[in-house]
C-alpha cells in the first residue's frame, strides 16, 4: 500500500543569518531548523515537542512557507510548496492553515471577528458576500462560540474564546492540514483541555491532519498518534505515541518523560535532570548535538553525528547508544 | 464538548455586562478633559457655523456694489464696515472663510490620500518601491515649501488659469506639497505592523496584498493619520493665506482670508482702514491656533508616544 503521504518533509533546513560589524555583513547563521525529515499521512496528528528555542515554530512556519527554506524539501500532496509561484501559492493557502500560539496578537484589533473569519472566503471568491454570514455563524457554533458574536471586536473576548476564533478562521477555509503552534500554551490550564478537545473533535469530524507543536509532552499526549522530539533544530526521536511513552530510546526523550508528573508516584522512574544550558543554535556542539548535556555521552558522541534511523516499527532515533 | 459550552456561556454573560467602551469614545472623553483642546474645538465649531451659516442671515450680497458707500468704518448697518466697492466686510469675511476652510480641508484630504497610500506601499513592499517613494519624499521635504509654492503659483498665473478655477488648483497644489511627512510616519508604523502575528495570519489565509494593506494595515494607523491630518488643515490654511496674500493663490473676485489681507499692502488702507484687513487676519490667527491646539490634544490622547 503505497499511499502518497499528505506532507513530506525531507532534510528541511532554515538558517537565519546573523548580521554584525559596521557593514551588517553576515557573520554566521542561527541553525533554527537543521535537517528535519518526516512524513505525515492524511488524518494523522503528529506532535512536535522540545524545549523552547529548539526550532519547532520555525519548522512549522517554513513548512507553510511563511519563511523561506534554506534547504531541503516540503512536499504537500507531492507539490513542492517552496517552488510555487505567488499566484499558485495563494491558491494553495486555504489547504494548509495555522493556529497561533498567541490569541491576542494573531487577531487584528480593528477587525470584527465575523469579518476576520469570513474575509478569506470573499478574497478567494469561495463564497458570495450574502452566504458568508451564514457560513461564519455556522463555523462559530462548531467552534463553541455563539452566532451573535459575529459583530464583536476581538477585545471583547477572553483568551480561550479568541483561540476558538483563530481555529474558526483556519477551519472555514476547509483545510486538509493544520499546523497548531502551541495553541494552548498561552491559556489557563482549565481552558487548555477544552481547546484540545475541540481540536480533537474537529479532527474526527473533518479528517484533518495536524502538526501539533508544544513544549509540553503531556499536552500532545491526548491528541497525537505520533510524536517527534526536537533538540537544537533536529529531530532526535520519533515514534508512535504509545511506543514513545513506553519505550523512549533517546536520552533526551527519557529526560523529558521523566519530568512529566504521573498520578502514581511509586511507578515514577527516577527523574533525569539535565545539566547545563541549551547550547546556542548559532554554534551547535559537534557530533551529537546533545552530548554537552547527555548523561551517557562517550567520546564518539563528540566526534560523529549519530544517524537518524528507523529502529523498527516506525520508530526513528538518532543516538549512538541505540 | 459540554465543558466547552459551559465556558463560552459563562464568558458570554461577562462580555455582555462589562462590554468595554469603544476606544474612540474613550479617546473623545479624554480629549474633553483637555481645556485647551475644548477651547480650540469651540472656536473651530463657531468659525464653521459663522462661515457656513452666517451668510444666510446677511442682508447684503457681494454683487450689490455701491461705491458711494465705500470704505465706511464699522457702523450699525455694516458691523465690520465696507470695502472700497461698498461691499459688506462681515459678509466677505464669512464667504472668504468658506473658501479658506474648504481649501484647508480638501488639501488635507488629498494629502492624506497620497501620503497614507504611498507610506503604506513603501512600508509593505519595502525594497525598491520603498526606495523610490522615500527618495521622492526626501526630495520634497528638503525643498523649502514656501519658495516652491510661490514659483508654482507664479507659473499658474502665467498659465492663465481662470480665477474661479484657481481655487481647485490651489487645493491640489497644497495637498500635493504636504504628503511626505505623513508618508514617513505611516511607513514607519506599517513597518512595525507588518511584523505582527495577525499579518502572518493574513498571509496564511492567502489574502491579496490590497486587502492586507487597506483592510489590515492602514486602519491600524488611523490614530496617527488623524493627528497629522488635523495639523495639516492648519498648515494648508496658513499656506493658502500666504499664497493668496501674494496674489498667487485664490484670486479675486473669489474672496479668501489671504487675499482680503492684501488690502494692507496699501499704506492708506493699512494705516487708516484697519477694518479691511484686521478681521480676516484675526480669523486666520484663531482658526490656525484652534486647530493646532486640537491637534496637540488629539496627539496626547491617540498617540502618547509621539512627542514633538
Ligand atoms: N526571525 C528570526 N531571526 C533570527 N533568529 C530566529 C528567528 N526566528 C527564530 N529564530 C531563532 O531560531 C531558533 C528557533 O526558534 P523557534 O523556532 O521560535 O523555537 P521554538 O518554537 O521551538 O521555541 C531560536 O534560537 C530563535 O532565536
Ligand atoms: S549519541 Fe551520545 S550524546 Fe547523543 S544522545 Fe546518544 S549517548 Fe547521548
Ligand atoms: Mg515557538
Amino acid at each position: 500500500m503505497s499511499q502518497q503521504p499528505l506532507l513530506e518533509v525531507d532534510n528541511l533546513k532554515k538558517y537565519f543569518p546573523i548580521q554584525g560589524g559596521i557593514f551588517s555583513r553576515t557573520v554566521g547563521h542561527v541553525r533554527a531548523v537543521d535537517g528535519v525529515s518526516f512524513s505525515l499521512n492524511k488524518g494523522e496528528a503528529l506532535g512536535l515537542v522540545g524545549e523552547s528555542g529548539c526550532g519547532k515554530s520555525t519548522t512549522g512556519r517554513t513548512i507553510l512557507r511563511l519563511l523561506d527554506k534554506t534547504d531541503g524539501k516540503v512536499l504537500f500532496k507531492g507539490t513542492e510548496i517552496h517552488d510555487l509561484s505567488r499566484k499558485d501559492l495563494r491558491k494553495m493557502r486555504p489547504k494548509m492553515q495555522l493556529v497561533f500560539q498567541d490569541p491576542y496578537s494573531s487577531l487584528n484589533p480593528r477587525i470584527k471577528i465575523g469579518d476576520a473569519i469570513g474575509e478569506a472566503l470573499v478574497d478567494h471568491g469561495i463564497a458570495s458576500k450574502n452566504d458568508i454570514r451564514d457560513r461564519v455563524k455556522e463555523i462559530l457554533t462548531i467552534c463553541g462560540l455563539a452566532p451573535y458574536h459575529i459583530d464583536r471586536y476581538p477585545h471583547e473576548f477572553s483568551g480561550g474564546q479568541r483561540q476558538r476564533i483563530g481555529i474558526a478562521r483556519a477551519l472555514i477555509m476547509n483545510p486538509e492540514f493544520i499546523v497548531a503552534d502551541e495553541p494552548v500554551s498561552a491559556l489557563d490550564v482549565s481552558i487548555q483541555a477544552q481547546i484540545i478537545n475541540l481540536l480533537s473533535d474537529l479532527q474526527e469530524q473533518k479528517n484533518l491532519t495536524y502538526l501539533f507543536i508544544s513544549h509540553d509532552l503531556s499536552v500532545v499526549e491526548h491528541l497525537c498518534n505520533r510524536i517527534g522530539v526536537m533538540y537544537l533544530g533536529s529531530l532526535v526521536e520519533m515514534a508512535p505515541r504509545d511506543e514513545l511513552f513506553k519505550q523512549p530510546l533517546h536520552p533526551y526523550t527519557q529526560a523529558l518523560l521523566s519530568a512529566i508528573p504521573v498520578p502514581d508516584p511509586t511507578k515514577k522512574p527516577e527523574r533525569i535532570v539535565l545539566q547545563g544550558d541549551i547550547p546556542s543554535p548559532a554554534n551547535p556542539p559537534s557530533g551529537c548535538k546533545f552530548h554537552t548535556r547527555c548523561p551517557f555521552a562517550t567520546d564518539i558522541c563528540k566526534q560523529a553525528v549519530p544517524e537518524y534511523r528507523d529502529v523498527g516499527s516506525n520508530h526513528y532515533v538518532a543516538c549512538h547508544l541505540v | 464538548m459540554s465543558q466547552t459550552v459551559a465556558e463560552s456561556t459563562a464568558q458570554d454573560s461577562k462580555v455582555q455586562t462589562i462590554k468595554p467602551a469603544s476606544p474612540w469614545r474613550l479617546a473623545f472623553k479624554q480629549l474633553l478633559k483637555n481645556k485647551f483642546a475644548v477651547g480650540g474645538l469651540v472656536v473651530l465649531v463657531l468659525m464653521f457655523l459663522i462661515c457656513f451659516i452666517g451668510p444666510f442671515f446677511s442682508p447684503y450680497s457681494l454683487e450689490t456694489m455701491n461705491i458711494r458707500n465705500g470704505n465706511k468704518p464699522p457702523n450699525a448697518a455694516h458691523w465690520l464696515g465696507t470695502d472700497n466697492l461698498g461691499r459688506d466686510i462681515l459678509l466677505r469675511v464669512m464667504l472668504a472663510g468658506r473658501v479658506s476652510l474648504l481649501v484647508g480641508l480638501v488639501a488635507m484630504m488629498i494629502s492624506v490620500a497620497i501620503g497614507s497610500t504611498l507610506g503604506a506601499l513603501a512600508g509593505y513592499y519595502r525594497g525598491w518601491v520603498d526606495s523610490i517613494i522615500m527618495r521622492l519624499a526626501d526630495i520634497m521635504m528638503s525643498i523649502p515649501s514656501l519658495p516652491l509654492l510661490i514659483i508654482l503659483g507664479a507659473v499658474l498665473s502665467d498659465m492663465k488659469v481662470p480665477p474661479d478655477k484657481r481655487i481647485y488648483v490651489v487645493m491640489f497644489l497644497l495637498g500635493f506639497m504636504s504628503w511626505p511627512s505623513l508618508a514617513r510616519l505611516v511607513r514607519g508604523q506599517i513597518l512595525m505592523l507588518r511584523e505582527q502575528e495577525f499579518m502572518q495570519a493574513a498571509e496564511v489565509l492567502g489574502l491579496r496584498d490590497r486587502r492586507k494593506i487597506f483592510r489590515h494595515l492602514l486602519p491600524n494607523t488611523i490614530p496617527i493619520i488623524i493627528v497629522v491630518a488635523t495639523l495639516m488643515v492648519a498648515g494648508a490654511i496658513l499656506q493658502e493665506s500666504v499664497l493668496s496674500y501674494l496674489g498667487l493663490g485664490v484670486v479675486p473676485p473669489t474672496p479668501s482670508w489671504g487675499n482680503m489681507i492684501t488690502a494692507a499692502n496699501n499704506l492708506i488702507d493699512f494705516q487708516k482702514r484697519p477694518w479691511l484687513w484686521v478681521p480676516p487676519g484675526v480669523c486666520i490667527f484663531f482658526t490656525v491656533i484652534a486647530i493646532n491646539v486640537i491637534g496637540d490634544g488629539l496627539r496626547d490622547v491617540l498617540d502618547p508616544k509621539m512627542k514633538r
